[in-house]
């Protein structure tokens, strides 16, 4: 093999390599087995890591998209806007990922059209199917101006930048809707999912979740970013946005507090059982411990601290994801489920796969560049922030 | 024609398995035995409390399964059976992951996999039969009937011997009601059947939060129009301002 090709090939380089070519076998035995030679599912546990994971997951580590577009464009707050593109970046990525997972998940991909003319409105993976549709359609559009730059096509590009805000306005809504629908998935089953989980208000907790997590991407991803192509960190910016997480998720404990007490469930709690201990350790990981950092000056106006605040927020919203859909259900079903590791490998595929195109698509597209706030605008907005 | 159903005398199965041999002729399925239910098993026999309790797909009144279901592969028939169509279906499974029962199963090693689970001899039905399980079962332990007449005689039999029977007709209330009723000598939380369901229809619960949604579209809308419309006026008054000052600067 060519030295030189050798040479540039780092570390996470090849971790990348090495899992997506164990995801592509994992796939193989997937379309020539059947879900059965791949998978753990089994008819008394029929969505497992895949559908926790790759969708659940997915959808909701994808929401820095609508907020920040919302923040920039509707609320016009265009100091923002250096963290627009990398957001809807990822959230596009973020969405074509997820239908890349749909197809390996579903028992008859091929028939994915039929959710086109074969209607039935009152099933919410109808109302799902259409979300996933129609913003990542939204999200191509958003995405684009990106790509016409870069090829200099300035008629398309003025066509799509005049429809903006009518744009934003349909992501925000189908994202809003999306996001909790996912949800709504789980109002069906008040006999199998666990009461610390049940609740009426899920599309509400998820929604909330997933706005939360979507602060927490953005501030992730643009420093993840900043180290990868050399480039300069927007650090008030995320700094506010960190703010805007922590209120969210000051919001979600309020809510699940209300919601414990409404349920009379407060019992839950202290129950000695595993679902208890998972509850908390969400709950300690996703919410309590980012709030504490948070409220310290000495970590919330370090870079790494505000990384590892952000990350905990991540963390705790997959360990919530997860638990819904999987270890919350569990009990329920009367059976117990384990990944095999062809879901594993799919599963870290898809995510490295998403690195992957990330960094691909920043190092070749106009996507940090478009904006650069000069250094004196920084300093206002950090005088403004303390 | 009317509703159908079956009414299951847990006291009078003798647990000899002709039902589930009758049920894998009547829809050709391999002649293996099996314990629970399965892609080629649509009915078992449980064994709970030396008493023999027979599994099959409830057909419920409102039937989670079709609620679900993205594309509408499932239907309640007006004779009380829910039947699927494989032709629709895109295997999402999420009819088997909502079904209270957890009655539908899947075909996990096939490349175009079905769910499957009782048809209710549907077509059996329509032309006047009953369904083959009935009609295989030598102890009279399921008949099958008109729904309003089998609840009445369920009520009768319970009745009129009060001393043997529970006084619950499963499947009566639950999840709003089901097609294949249980009536019982021993207390149906002890042969294996889920007693903490509601009364409620499940479907109710998800069309609660999707009724929302035109209001949500509607309300979210207006409200993302007007605050855009707010926050852009503003942002075009303050640099209108900032233009007059710099005239005036020039002005002066």
């Amino acid at each position: 093999m060519d030295k030189s090709f050798l040479s540039r090939l780092t570390f996470w380089k090849s971790v990348a390599i090495i899992l997506i070519t164990l995801g592509l076998y994992s796939v193989f035995i997937r379309f020539t087995g059947g879900l059965g030679a791949a998978t753990n599912l089994s008819d008394e546990f029929p969505w497992g890591l895949w559908l926790g994971f790759n969708i659940l997951c997915g959808v909701g580590l994808s929401a820095g998209g609508f907020t920040l577009c919302g923040i920039v464009y509707i609320f016009n707050l265009k100091d923002f806007k250096p963290l627009v593109r990398p957001a809807i970046l990822t959230a596009f990525l973020g969405y074509l990922l997820v239908i890349t997972a749909l197809m390996i998940e579903l028992g008859r991909p091929d028939k994915i059209w039929h959710t086109l003319i074969m209607w039935n409105p009152r099933s919410v993976m109808f109302e799902v199917a259409w979300c996933v549709m129609l913003y990542t359609t939204v999200l191509a559009l958003e995405f684009s101006p990106i790509v016409l730059e870069r090829l200099g096509w300035k008629t398309p590009l003025k066509i799509i930048k005049s429809i903006t805000i009518p744009l934003v306005i349909a992501g925000v809504l189908l994202s809003t809707l999306h996001q909790s629908s996912l949800g709504s998935l789980y109002l069906i089953v008040p006999n199998k999912l666990y009461g610390l989980w049940y609740s009426e208000l899920l599309p509400v907790f998820f929604f909330i979740s997933a706005l939360t997590v979507g602060c927490g991407m953005v501030i992730i991803e643009s420093y993840l970013s900043s180290r990868t192509f050399k480039r300069e960190l927007e650090f008030p910016l995320l700094l506010r946005l960190g703010q805007v997480m922590v209120i969210l998720i000051m919001v979600n404990v309020v809510v699940k507090f209300i919601d414990l007490m409404d349920r009379n469930s407060f019992d839950l709690l202290f129950l000695n059982r595993t679902e208890t201990y998972l509850y908390w350790l969400e709950v300690f990981l996703g919410l309590i411990v980012p709030f504490i950092m948070m409220n310290f000056k000495k970590i919330r106006f370090n870079r790494a601290g505000l990384f590892y605040s952000a990350l905990f927020v991540i963390l705790g919203f997959i360990l919530n994801r997860m638990n819904v859909s999987v270890t919350g259900m569990e009990s329920g079903s009367g059976a117990s489920y384990l990944p095999s590791w062809m879901e594993v490998f799919i599963t870290m595929a898809i995510v490295s796969l998403g690195f992957v195109a990330f960094t691909l698509i920043g190092k070749y597209f106009p996507v940090f560049s478009e904006v650069h706030t000069p250094p004196n605008k920084n300093s206002q907005i950090s005088k403004y922030i303390v | 024609m009317k509703s159908k159903a079956i009414l299951v005398d847990i006291t009078k199965c003798i647990g000899c398995k002709q039902c589930e041999a009758a049920c894998k002729a009547q829809n050709k399925l391999p002649e293996v035995e099996e314990t629970k239910l399965s892609a080629t098993a649509y009915t078992v026999i449980d064994e709970h409390e030396e008493r023999y309790v027979r599994r099959l797909c409830m057909h419920c009144k409102y039937p989670t399964c079709e609620s679900v279901c993205p594309v509408g592969a499932f239907s309640k028939t007006e004779i009380g059976a829910v039947v699927y169509d494989s032709h629709k279906c895109i295997g999402c499974r999420y009819c088997m992951m909502a079904c209270p029962f957890q009655v539908p199963t899947y075909e996990w090693m096939s490349l175009t996999p079905k769910v499957q689970k009782c048809k209710f001899c549907y077509e059996k039905i329509l032309e006047g039969g009953t369904t083959a399980c009935v009609e295989a079962c030598p102890a009279e332990a399921a008949i099958f009937g008109d729904y309003n007449d089998l609840i009445k005689e369920a009520h009768r039999i319970i009745s009129e011997n009060p001393d043997k029977y529970v006084n619950h007709i499963y499947g009566e209330n639950e999840v709003g009601g089901t097609s294949i009723l249980y009536i019982s000598d021993v207390p149906f939380e002890k042969l294996g059947f889920k007693t903490h369901l509601e009364t409620q229809p499940l479907p109710e619960l998800t069309w609660s939060a999707l009724s929302k949604i035109p209001s949500i579209v509607m309300v979210g809308g207006t409200l993302l129009y007007g605050i855009w419309w707010i926050t852009n006026r503003r942002k075009e008054v303050v640099e209108f301002e900032r233009k007059l000052k710099e005239n005036n600067e020039e002005n002066n």
